[in-house]
């Protein structure tokens, strides 16, 4: 487990047999149980787990700022050899801003709405007794360009509205490190941001806390994350620490099987496409989460793909959509804003086309225009050779049949008042497919085909996991044999291993159904494992286009090559380790 | 911050033959959940219980009132200068004209009930169709929509209510009426709000991808949920038009006689004998308060009950 | 932010518009026609005949229409029926006693909901809490005239601590250079007659001040409550900010946003109040004299009335949406 303690001094941080508890409407449950690492001076550890592994609540148990209905029950919390647990208030108050601080993780509601940043981070150095006076206002501006603002001494006189969430992002971090803290607790700290912002805002983040020498506690649920920026890693599961130790040691060679299931499941770069099934081999996956439970991922041996013959399923031609946007005063104009400017690619039947792009690249834009949920403003998309646009309500409801989309919230792309049963059966009932015995064997069968035991069918959206929620989206969007499937960031709200289990699934599916889907991404390691072609996306532009192995092995554009290389752990072999 | 995921909904065992016929009860869960959070809430439970009393009281009149309405047994004992209090026949009394002001309340919940769900029925039926048309279409039909519930709410409320109450006529219908169409801007609001909310929903646009008609995706999917907020609402309301009712009856506008069995007429009649039989305006203005804080606690139980950001955890 | 006034403000004009249509239409709609509006029920069928004659009341409708416009646009918004006197005058005279009271009304409704609100949030599920949740739910399903009469009742006419009705008491002699009598009394020095208007004013102010009392002190709570668990108020304590410097100048300040809006729609409900606070405590303010004017269905007065009050609540709307930039600079570089 750990090494043992300095000879010098003892860890800055130790947690040992940490137990947090919730009060819930349902009774009390127990997220954190048994926790125990150490965290030394100076140096950067990461705590790294899904949603629900219990990272953020122990993060928030050392700091003191539990929710109102957690608490800690048992162990200790050695801070500097002094025990946190049982501080009231007012003495963590004391270590707060000083001693312990926190970098949160989404910029956008965490500065507080009405007031200055400069004045934000003023308070938080007046409080902590750092500077008094005339010199707190040049303090907070130097504060906000070590942190890499630029023009530091305007903005720190706008509100945060004013800030785009990278520069959010880093007053926050101006703000954590105001009153040099020993301990600098990270919780997610980039993980609502662009992969590009994500990368500089973290080079930042890193050389000044190594400068400053200041303890790094960063959580993540991002394992390359974890391994490039970390010196030490603990891995956490359910509510317990399942594996920790050197970086790159637990990397490269995990000893607990959910760290090696993470780490399978962890896309990267390195990782190659899935390629299960394509020989027909059957592959069925876990529905369950339970990841502990052995892994059905079968990895089927690379088959040669025939070379797709016949004329593309889809032809973008030019298309470009503008939007305009609500015009300010009386009579004051709207601007126009071009969210998808001259974009033109095809979709190879039975394979799979990627658009990545960043957040406003105009890549779900695209998706949306090809399920006609949106008409382009000029060029035109044909499907199997006919116009989408232009058609009468018979070739509409066709054409629907033909495409259909995953979205990327599965909590929010299911009715929540329809059972699954229902969900799954409406377009076969929309369509007149069948009668009711028919209906309810396909229901059965789409089961089948996603994985979902059928004893799901009478639950509601709300009674399922993120997991089953996507399943059944994909079991509605294949109700209809569509031979087009638009997926709209379909694995992006998912954990790590659920999201590999889907994308292993959609594979499946691809193969044996001869799907064609249009992947719409923001997540090029997601991307490497999924597509076929590639089509990258910046500003409403195609900036590049090709096979996936061109694209990723030799970009030809600045931009792929940045997008590229501000993948975390783009240099470990992460997907090769299980 | 998470907890682990809790389920909620215990399963009940699946039986494969029935597991399949459950498509026609949509919703049920929603509801279902709702029911138990109301069960399990104390306030929900007391409002309840004074909206069934009162609804029963008002069902029963002619049983439960010991004199018919109208009816003016004490007349001989009233003196200008003396109202006679409690006594064994009259438990609460009898008013200036020699009613029993038991009974005139008992037949005054009737009243009161009637008017309070006549209008706000009124109420909702208009203001969904507007909010319906606007939710549902949106451009001009929209514009045209709001235009005149701006219209609407750019009069205080009681005020709207006064000047359609003294166009209708002044009767009881009138009175319903002028409650009615006040209500209608805030449903027409809610219901087109929820329903825009709803519509850019995700599950909305898997809906229309699917091929359905856009009167399917409204009606099965847009409209089922968008309308807990406007049953939270109508139950609020029916506090506010029970109010409001007594308070046109107040201005003069209720129609009738002075003998009325109406409770906001009760208290103004009471107005006059502060000074000798103050408890007169005491039990309809109690009656009044009561039956609104029944409908208002039931409301806002509901409301919590049904509130998405609790039922999602 | 000017730019934002002249917008509310040109979008004002199609919504009076709109309303006068509506008044017009509304008083044509009468059982007796306009004449009736004019001369009052009683009125002889040969008056009405000469009445309509007269005023054209004969003519087509959008002519009609035009031509009251035109004369509402002059000031002229016709004569009680009740008074005889212009309703404009009618109206301006009572004006200042209505915003006297409302004004108070809503300091009182301010004052005491506001802290109410917000000892209920910090003190969740103690004895502040619960008696904010009663009395906020009493406010709201207690009507205000009932509210009025056993105010009226208790302080006036049992304990005599404060008169029962009116604005002054009708032997103090008192000059009113504004309307507004407290503040007329403190500007010509006579002390007695400020303070006999502050005592007058007391109940009606509390019975009035009840719903909004109810209502502020409601969503102080439930906004105070929200903003207690938004991530920058974690966050600022995670800065090492104290608790009281966290309520201070975080909580409250982002709390009040809503609850400002909030207070800014109380004005419809003031004014509803009014008519019926006013008739209790025969306050001479505008809600009495409308109360009166339905009881006598002066349809000169209502209409009049209706219309100026509509123009009224309007702009105090739109200064309300004007002053919420001023708290929150997200509205400001809108």
């Amino acid at each position: 487990m750990t090494d043992a303690p300095g000879a010098a001094a003892g860890p800055l941080l130790s947690i040992r047999d940490l137990e947090v508890t919730f009060r819930t409407e349902a009774g009390s449950s127990t997220a954190v149980r048994g926790v125990s690492f150490d965290v030394r001076a100076g140096e950067t550890v990461a705590v790294v787990g899904e949603s629900g592994s219990g990272k953020s609540t122990t993060a928030a148990a050392v700091i003191g700022l539990l929710a109102g209905n957690g608490a800690v029950t048992g162990g200790q919390i050695l801070f500097d050899g002094e025990d946190l647990v049982g501080h009231d208030d007012a003495a963590m108050h004391r270590l707060r801003g000083s001693r312990i601080a926190m970098v949160p993780q989404d910029p956008m509601s965490n500065l507080n709405p009405v007031r200055r940043v400069g004045a934000q981070i003023d308070e938080a150095l007046v409080d902590n007794g750092v500077v008094r006076g005339r010199g707190v206002r040049a303090r907070t501006v130097e504060l906000l360009a070590e942190a890499g603002l630029p023009d530091a001494a305007r903005r720190a006189q706008q509100y945060p509205h004013e800030f785009s969430g990278g520069m959010r992002q880093r007053a926050l971090i101006a703000m954590g490190l105001a009153a040099r803290p020993q301990l600098l607790i990270a919780d997610e700290p980039t993980s609502a941001l662009d992969v590009t912002v994500q990368r500089t805002i973290l080079d930042g983040l890193t050389d000044l806390t190594d400068r400053l020498g200041v303890a790094v506690l960063l959580i993540t649920h991002d394992l390359g994350l974890a391994a490039e920026r970390a010196d030490r890693v603990v891995v956490m599961y359910r509510g317990e620490v399942v594996e920790q130790g050197d970086a790159r040691t637990l990397l490269t060679d995990p000893q607990h099987a959910y760290t090696r299931r993470l780490l399978a499941a962890a896309p990267s770069l390195a990782s190659r496409r899935i390629e299960l099934a394509r020989q027909g081999v059957e592959v069925v996956q876990p529905a369950g989460e339970d990841l502990l439970a052995p892994a059905g991922v079968g990895t089927a041996a690379d088959a040669g793909r025939a070379p797709g013959q016949a004329p593309p399923l889809v032809e973008v031609e030019h298309v470009t959509k503008v939007f305009r946007l609500r015009g300010r005063g009386l009579l004051g104009r709207g601007a126009d804003l071009t969210a998808v400017d001259d974009v033109s690619f095809v979709v190879p039947r039975g394979r799979t086309l990627a658009v990545v792009g960043e957040s406003g690249s105009g890549k779900s834009t695209v998706a949306r225009m090809m399920l006609d949920l949106l008409p382009p403003t000029s060029g035109t998309i044909r499907f199997d050779g006919a116009d989408v646009a232009s058609r009468d309500r018979a070739a509409e409801v066709a054409f629907r049949r033909r495409v259909q989309p995953i979205f990327q919230d599965p909590y929010a792309s299911l009715d929540p008042l329809f059972t699954v049963y229902r969900t799954v059966e409406e377009p076969l009932r929309a369509h007149g497919l069948g009668d009711r015995a028919q209906r309810r064997a396909r229901v059965r069968e789409l089961m089948d085909q996603v994985a979902l035991p059928a004893d799901l069918l009478r639950r509601y959206p709300a009674e399922l996991s993120g997991g089953q929620r996507q399943r059944v989206a994909i079991a509605r969007a294949l109700a209809l044999e569509p031979e087009l499937v638009v997926c709209d960031e379909a694995v992006s709200a998912l954990d790590v291993v659920v999201q590999s289990q889907i994308l292993h699934l959609l594979a499946d599916l691809q193969s044996r159904l001869g799907l064609t889907y249009l992947f719409i991404s923001h997540d090029l390691a997601v991307v490497r494992q999924i597509a076929d072609r590639v089509c990258v996306m910046q500003a409403g532009r195609l900036v590049e286009e090709g096979t996936v192995d061109d694209v990723f092995g030799s970009p030809r554009t600045d931009y792929t090559r940045t997008l590229l290389d501000a993948i975390p752990g783009r240099d470990l072999d992460l997907g090769r380790t299980a | 911050m998470s907890a682990p995921e809790v389920y909620e909904v215990p399963q009940p065992p699946v039986d494969a033959g029935d597991a399949l016929a459950e498509d026609r009860r949509a919703g049920e869960a929603l509801w279902r959940v709702a029911a138990r959070r109301l069960v399990r809430n104390p306030a929900a439970l007391l409002g309840a219980a004074i909206v069934v009393a009162f609804v029963v009281v008002a069902l029963l009149a002619p049983v439960l009132a010991q004199f018919p309405a109208g009816a003016l047994p004490g007349r001989a004992d009233v003196r200008p200068t003396f109202i006679p209090g409690p006594s064994a026949a009259h438990p609460l009394g009898v008013d200036r004209y020699g009613a029993d002001v038991l009974s005139q309340l008992v037949w005054g919940a009737r009243s009161s009930l009637l008017i309070g769900v006549l209008a706000t029925l009124l109420g909702l039926a208009g203001g969904a169709v507007i909010g319906l048309l606007a939710g549902a279409f949106g451009g001009w039909v929209d514009s045209a929509a709001m235009r005149l519930v701006d219209l609407m709410l750019a009069v205080p409320s009681l005020l709207l209510a006064v000047s359609i109450a003294a166009v209708a006529g002044q009767t009881p219908s009138a009175v319903v009426i002028a409650i009615g169409v006040v209500q209608v801007p805030v449903f027409a609001r809610l219901l087109r709000g929820s329903m825009l909310a709803q519509r850019g929903q995700d599950y909305v646009l898997a809906a229309r991808s699917l091929g359905l008609s856009r009167r399917t995706v409204t009606m099965s999917h847009v409209l089922p949920n968008s309308v807990s907020p406007v049953i939270v609402q109508a139950t609020l309301l029916l506090a506010t038009a029970v109010i409001e009712a007594a308070a046109l009856s107040f201005l003069g506008l209720g129609g009738g006689s002075p003998t009325t069995a109406e409770w906001g007429r009760m208290l103004v009649a009471a107005q006059n004998e502060l000074e000798i039989a103050p408890r007169l305006a005491l039990w309809p203005g109690v009656c009044i308060s009561v039956t609104a804080l029944g409908f208002t606690l039931f409301g806002e139980a509901l409301r919590e009950a049904l509130d998405p950001r609790s039922r999602r955890r | 932010m000017t730019r934002l006034i002249m917008r509310r403000l040109a979008l004002l004009v199609p919504t009076l518009l709109g309303l006068s249509v509506l008044l017009f239409l509304w008083v044509r709609a009468l059982p007796g026609g306009p004449a009736t509006a004019l001369l009052g029920e009683r009125a002889t069928p040969e008056a009405v005949e000469r009445i309509n004659q007269l005023y054209g009341f004969d003519r087509p409708l959008p002519q009609q229409y035009v031509q009251w416009l035109g004369q509402l646009l002059q000031g002229n918004f016709g004569v009680s029926t009740r008074t005889g006197r212009p309703v404009l005058d009618e109206f301006l005279n009572r004006f200042p006693a209505t915003v006297e009271l409302s004004l108070v009304a809503l300091v009182v409704a301010v004052g005491l909901g506001i802290p109410l609100g917000y000892l209920a949030a910090r003190y969740q599920g103690r004895a502040v809490d619960h008696a904010a949740v009663v009395i906020s739910l009493l406010g709201v399903t207690v009507p205000v005239f009932f509210l009025a009469f056993l105010l009226k009742w208790l302080f006036a006419v049992q304990l005599g601590w404060f008169p029962s009705s009116g604005r002054q008491d009708p032997a103090m002699i008192a000059t009113h250079p504004t309307g507004f009598y407290v503040l007329d009394g403190l500007m010509t020095r006579e002390w007695d007659a400020s303070w006999d208007a502050v005592v007058h004013l007391v109940l009606p102010a509390l019975a009035l001040g009840s719903i909004p009392l109810a209502i502020i002190a409601r969503i102080t709570r439930a906004s105070v409550i929200d903003v207690q668990h938004a991530d920058y108020v974690r966050t600022a304590r995670a800065k090492g900010l104290s608790a009281p410097h966290v309520r201070r100048r975080v909580i409250l300040h982002n709390a009040m946003l809503p609850v400002s809006t909030t207070i800014g729609l109380q004005v419809g409900l003031l004014l509803s109040g009014a008519v019926l606070t006013e008739t209790v405590f025969a306050y001479p303010g505008i809600g009495k004299f409308l109360a009166d004017s339905v009881f006598n269905l002066d349809y000169a007065v209502l209409q009049g009335f209706i219309l100026l009050i509509a123009v009224v609540y309007a702009l105090v709307n739109l200064a309300v949406d004007v002053s919420y930039g001023l708290i929150d600079p997200r509205m400001r570089t809108r």
